[in-house]
């Protein structure tokens, strides 16, 4: 059996991944900064100024993206620090990187047999919407969107077969 | 529990403040916080300084955590101070891996200071 069938026999098919990622993401939000997140509805419209995104490589290789408005990035460095959002500054990348990095790591933990075979890149913050990315994912991807203090981030996981 | 000094060693600044509220958080009464955003960072560090506490990250630019801890052990004055793990490379062979190359705890991300206290408190009060 190669690797993918073996990650696809332990977890079933990347349709079936939605609800781990939701509490993935859940969690880090409700343990990293002390809020509980809202599903928001498939058509939200999320204003895209932030990007962060993580590669997976292994037994499940592909990209944990995360897009936000530069008003959500400030509160999230605010409530992971401390400090007023105004005050936030170039913390706002390091914030979302590593709120990225512990979503993307804890989705794995999740998956039967996969965290001993899947490593995570360093994450890659983009500032700015105007942009396309064209991924190698071709195998599908998974997305969810929340509402994080009224505002709506959306998280997606592009899967490379 | 007496004043500790701890080093924090993370590549994300925000990481390494909140491994420091979290200590606090947790009731531990720290002296001094020295930071490094990798394992050579951190062994520069401890050439300079003494520490009681060590928590490290192992995805990390330059030199990684385990690298890092292997390398430490050969520093006379950090060979015996404890060092834990705070990483979101959450499998059980980078679990053993860190245990086998000298850490004495591991903590997965995310975490609460519930959890940095469980790990932290006891290895302080064996070093006494």
């Amino acid at each position: 059996m190669n690797l993918a069938n073996e990650l696809t026999a332990q977890n079933g098919t990347p349709e079936n991944w939605l609800p781990l990622l939701e509490l993935a993401v859940r969690e880090v939000f409700e343990i990293m900064l002390g809020c509980k997140l809202e599903l928001a509805g498939e058509d939200s419209p999320v204003k895209c100024e932030f990007t962060s995104m993580v590669g997976l490589a292994g037994q499940l290789c592909g990209v944990f993206t995360m897009k936000c408005s530069a008003h959500s990035a400030s509160l999230m460095a605010s409530r992971m620090l401390g400090i007023d959002p105004k005050d936030t500054n170039e913390q706002m990348w390091d914030a979302i990187g590593e709120i990225s990095n512990m979503i993307a790591g804890n989705f794995k933990n999740k998956l039967t047999g996969v965290a001993d075979h899947c490593m995570l890149s360093v994450p890659t913050v983009i500032t700015g919407g105007d942009y396309s990315m064209h991924s190698l994912a071709d195998a599908g991807s998974i997305e969810t969107k929340f509402l994080f203090e009224g505002s709506p981030i959306c998280v997606t996981l592009e899967i490379h077969s | 529990m007496s004043k500790v000094r701890a080093l924090i060693v993370d590549d994300s600044s925000v990481m390494r403040k909140i491994v420091e509220r979290s200590l606090r958080q947790a009731g531990i009464d720290l002296a001094e916080v020295k930071e490094a955003s990798n394992g050579a960072e951190a062994l520069g560090v401890l050439n300079e300084t003494q520490v009681d506490l060590i928590l490290c990250d192992i995805n990390m630019p330059v030199m990684d955590g385990l690298e890092f801890l292997g390398q430490m052990k050969g520093l006379p004055n950090a060979q015996n101070v404890p060092v834990v793990m705070i990483t979101t490379e959450g499998s059980e062979s980078h679990v053993v891996q860190a245990l086998s190359v000298g850490a004495r705890g591991y903590i997965r991300k995310p975490f609460t200071p519930e959890q940095v206290k469980e790990h932290v408190v006891p290895l302080l009060d064996a070093n006494k």
